[in-house]
């Protein structure tokens, strides 16, 4: 029975961890920006596209017809060459392979670069607005982030694949001791799980360490005193936003080969991370990330057939239920703090 | 003189936040028809006191009795039902709906009650509602614009406004937070002309003020707080006289 | 019930009268036939009971489309169960979503804000995800839930006068195909705008404005806000339900898509473009959002070249490849880059502009009397 119970809490680690990343980007710039953004998952959907975006650029090919040579059936012999080894010889192979993580070098301008673009063009004649605006306006903007996306890319879904190296399951019940082949996990999943770790080590540290950070910390807290003080608080929240993109996007990206990313993976993804971040509790960092492991952990455990059979249903419904009942008994979430959308 | 009846009863309200003890051992006994005044310096616990009142804030011991009924507990629009009315420190109306809107707003939950699907009447046709309120636009001065958006009226004629929004539901208490915060002197005047012109219809009120000028010319009776505590209490003359008060006011501001 | 003032009573009947005539002035239009027509209908109800909860009481709703999705269940299962005839199954509808809108509300509005909107698009996600999975057997899945000859038909039985063939919905006995689908669907949405009018002209419908303004001056003026506000919840919960019934009633196939929130986030869309807080502009702006759709949809590369053909070789094509991106499939790329124009710049949406435009030709004429129809914008429930 343990091994049971322990490979569902493991499943649910990635799909956790994708919540957690999405969620701490929200949570970022609800907590910093005071806006409620509902195009936060077209930016996962934008990282995503990204590893797409790179990949097709790695495998773009030069198709030169070589009258010389003959196909079988005589026909002049087309003749591929893929500009990726042309300028990069065998390390071009290697990058194919690696297209995924290696996309992240793209991944970081193009999502600061689209973070504070719509920073600076939209979202911040919304912060005084009302947040049903604030709401409205994100809402579009995901609209036409996934319609552009789509009508580029199509609408459906384009796999791609993980890095060969990479493939594959470990087996974790034998490295901890126990029989073989008992407990074993995608090792990309565990990829994943690390990578979030990283990312989401990277921003605490960074809101922890750094001056920047500690202004925007105290901003969190109180905006209009940070203000007074005459720091350039609205600058640091534009890199905020920007940062948000990133983490958002990078999530996306590192997620394409467990699930491939079509235009309204974003959509799919935002319903569940709001749900994630009132339950960690709005504008609560460690919040948004404990609720998106929990809530990922809980789904895989009511996708177990027991539980199914048990409660028949439970598994399409069980973070919104979660979610209806925490903001029903605790309306400020696991970790969130008084008077924060206080209702 | 007949026994005074004691209207408002806050006995022995204690208030912590955490450590900081924001009221302490306040008893107070407001008189029916008075102006009570409770006066202190900042932070000496007024506007905390009044949102125990009123029930915003739920008292760490002690209670509150309006008239023989217990009011720590009950939500606001209950409080309000039992015939207390309240005048905020930054005014909080409809700032979207017009100036007579506003006042018909409060006449017909005095009607209607706390709930009432009025689904099928017509705004149009309430013809009783609408004189009534027009009637209290004019007893406060601002009949000429009953048509326009309240957001956009200027502070004074908000305050006023709001006071029409209070005094349409002929409370038996109304509560004022510091009714000439942050006013003009023209425009304190005219309100302190207001509240003298509905003073002499019997109203209860506690007022909770700043301005000693105000003070003085309208309270009947006189509480000072300072650090959470009552210090002084009695009628103006006794309470401008009191030492303990020349102290909390820091060395005596002459009032 | 009292006689309404003459300002509504022009407004009613003009209302009307633009809708009866749809079927004449629409035609240089193109859009002069009855599918098109009815879901004009259809979605006018939605909005328009929308508009009651959002537009007066400023509470945002992501899941009303779960409302309009049990409507067409109950009118199939009506249709399955009871009789073909749509009266009964109108009223099944109305009933079972009002039922459910009241538990819904009952629970979402306990809380206010963004709580509310994520409230109720978690129980509308939930309604969509369970249609789709454990509750098959009343909805039918991926296939929808379908009309069949061997359909029980109690009531249909009991009268005798089952018909052979493929069952189709009827009215007293007439076939509701065609214009008379039109003229029933228009008379509901005259009859439901007519509703919407006199709620909003009522003592009920002013302390939802006094709601939406400021919650707290409500509290602190006497008002037990929290059944006003479920009074509007089931309200527009039960027109979600009959315009869901209607769609069944015009094309008796419910499937669970209609549930899902990109179909919430359609009407409050179409809410926003129009107007929301006035009668006319949801009304508007579902006819807008539902006629463009129809034409951007049909629209392919080979019209776009016909029109663009003025244009010199080499630049033409580029106009087709770059306006092909916003027609056909690419409409929902225009929807959303008006939606988001419309939100920056236009917040009262289309009823907003006209009113601009009104006073821009007409400088002397005064500001229109009452504010609250000047400010149609829409404020967080707080």
């Amino acid at each position: 029975m343990f091994d049971v119970i322990f490979l569902q809490f493991l499943n649910g680690l990635d799909k956790g961890a994708a919540y957690a990343l999405i969620a701490l980007g929200l949570t970022l710039v609800f907590g910093t920006l005071g806006v409620v953004n509902f195009a936060h998952g077209a930016l996962f959907m934008l990282g995503a596209f990204c590893a797409v975006l790179f990949r097709q650029l790695l495998t773009m090919e030069t198709i030169t017809i070589d009258p010389t040579q003959l196909s079988p059936w005589g026909a002049p012999l087309e003749v591929r060459a893929p500009l990726v080894q042309a300028w990069f010889g065998d390390f071009g192979a290697v990058l194919v392979n690696y297209s995924v993580p290696a996309s992240i070098i793209i991944t970081i301008p193009i999502m600061l670069l689209v973070g504070i673009g719509l920073e600076r063009g939209i979202i911040k004649h919304f912060y005084k607005r009302p947040h049903a605006e604030q709401i409205l306006v994100t809402f579009g903007l995901a609209i036409v982030a996934q319609e552009l996306i789509k009508s580029f890319f199509g609408p459906n879904p384009i796999p791609q694949p993980m890095p060969s190296d990479l493939r594959g399951a470990a087996d974790i019940g034998a490295f901890l001791g126990m029989q073989a082949n008992v407990i074993t996990y995608p090792i990309w999943r565990l990829v994943y799980f690390l990578f979030s770790f990283i990312i989401i080590g990277g921003v605490f540290a960074f809101l922890q360490f750094t001056t920047f950070g500690m202004v925007v910390r105290a901003g969190m807290a109180d905006r209009e005193t940070v203000g007074l003080l005459g720091i350039n608080i609205d600058k640091r929240f534009t890199i905020m936003f920007g940062l948000a993109a990133v983490v958002a996007g990078l999530a996306g990206v590192m997620y394409t080969p467990l699930l491939p990313p079509n235009y309204h993976i974003g959509m799919d993804f935002l319903v569940l991370s709001f749900v994630v971040v009132v339950v960690g509790g709005m504008g609560s960092l460690p919040g948004a990330v404990a609720a998106g492991f929990l809530l990922g952990i809980l789904q895989s455990f009511a996708s177990m057939t027991q539980v199914k059979a048990l409660i028949p249903g439970i598994d399409q419904v069980i973070i919104y239920l979660v979610a209806v009942v925490i903001l029903l008994v605790l309306p400020r979430g696991l970790f969130g703090r008084r008077g924060v959308m206080e209702a | 003189m007949t026994q005074p009846n004691v209207v408002l009863h806050v006995a022995d309200v204690h208030k912590r936040f955490g450590g900081l003890h924001a009221l302490a051992d306040i008893d107070l006994q407001v008189e029916e028809g008075q102006t009570h005044a409770i006066i202190g310096p900042n932070g000496a616990g007024k506007s905390t006191l009044l949102n125990v009142i009123i029930g915003k804030l739920a008292p760490t011991s002690g209670q509150v009795v309006f008239d023989g009924t217990v009011l720590t507990g009950r939500k606001p629009f209950q409080i309000n039902q039992l015939g207390i009315s309240r005048v905020f420190q930054t005014p909080e109306i409809f700032a979207d709906l017009s100036v007579l809107h506003n006042v018909m707003i409060p006449a017909l939950a005095k009607r209607d009650g706390a709930f009432k699907l009025n689904m099928l009447g017509s705004l149009e046709h309430e013809s009783a509602v609408r004189a009534e309120a027009e009637h209290m636009l004019e007893d406060v001065g601002m009949l000429s614009s009953q048509k326009d958006r309240a957001g956009s009226l200027s502070r004074g004629d908000k305050r006023r406004m709001e006071l029409a929004m209070c005094l349409i539901q002929h409370p038996r208490l109304l509560l004022l937070d510091e009714p000439t915060a942050g006013m003009s002197r023209h425009d304190t005047n005219t309100t302190i002309e207001l509240l003298k012109k509905i003073k002499s219809r019997g109203m209860t009120k506690v007022i909770i003020e700043h301005d000693m000028h105000v003070v003085f010319s309208l309270a009947d009776k006189i509480s000072v707080l300072a650090q959470g505590r009552i210090i002084a209490d009695g009628t103006p003359d006794q309470v401008r006289g009191n030492p303990k008060v020349q102290e909390a006011y820091l060395g005596g501001e002459v009032v | 019930m009292r006689t309404m003032t003459r300002n509504d009573l022009m407004l009613l009947l003009g209302f009307a009268a633009v809708v009866l005539a749809m079927p004449i002035w629409l035609q240089p239009f193109g859009a002069a036939y009855p599918d098109l027509l009815q879901r004009f209908m259809i979605f006018g109800i939605f909005a328009v009971g929308f508009n009651i909860l959002f537009g007066l009481t400023g509470y945002l709703s992501f899941g009303h489309a779960a409302f309009f999705g049990v409507g067409s269940y109950a009118a199939v299962w009506s249709f399955k169960l009871l009789s073909l005839d749509a009266i009964p199954a109108m009223i099944f509808a109305i009933v079972i979503s009002g039922v459910f809108a009241l538990i819904i509300g009952y629970l979402s509005l306990r809380r206010s804000g963004i709580y509310f909107s994520i409230l109720t698009l978690a129980f509308a996600q939930m309604s969509y995800n369970l249609a789709y999975s454990v509750l098959t057997p009343i909805t039918n899945g991926e296939t929808g839930l379908q009309l069949t000859i061997n359909d029980p038909r109690y009531l249909d039985r009991v009268f005798g006068d089952a018909m052979p063939g493929q069952p189709v919905p009827t009215l007293l006995g007439q076939s509701l195909g065609g214009f008379t689908g039109f003229y029933f669907c228009a008379a509901f949405l005259i009859l439901t705008f007519f509703i919407a009018q006199r709620i909003t002209g009522s003592p009920f419908g002013m302390m939802l404005k006094g709601i939406k303004s400021n919650q707290t001056r409500m509290n602190y003026t006497g008002v037990n806000t929290r059944p006003y506000t479920l009074a509007a919840f089931v309200i527009s919960g039960m027109y979600a339900g009959l315009a869901g019934a209607l769609m069944a009633v015009t094309d008796p196939l419910a499937g669970a898509e209609r549930m899902q929130w990109t179909a919430s986030g359609e009407v409050v869309l179409m809410t926003i473009l129009g107007g929301a807080g006035t009668l006319v502009g949801p009304v508007l702006g579902a006819w807008i959002i539902k006629y463009f759709e129809n034409i951007f949809s049909a629209l392919n590369d080979s019209i776009l070249a016909r029109f663009w053909s003025f244009l010199p070789d080499g630049l033409d094509h580029t106009a087709v490849v770059v306006s092909g991106k916003f027609v056909g499939e690419g409409w929902f790329l225009t929807l959303g880059l008006v939606f988001v124009l419309i939100v920056v710049f236009l917040p009262g949406g289309v009823m907003e502009g006209v009113r601009r435009i009104t006073t821009l030709v007409s400088p002397k004429s005064k500001p229109p009397a009452s504010p609250e129809s000047t400010s149609p914008q829409p404020q967080p429930a707080e």
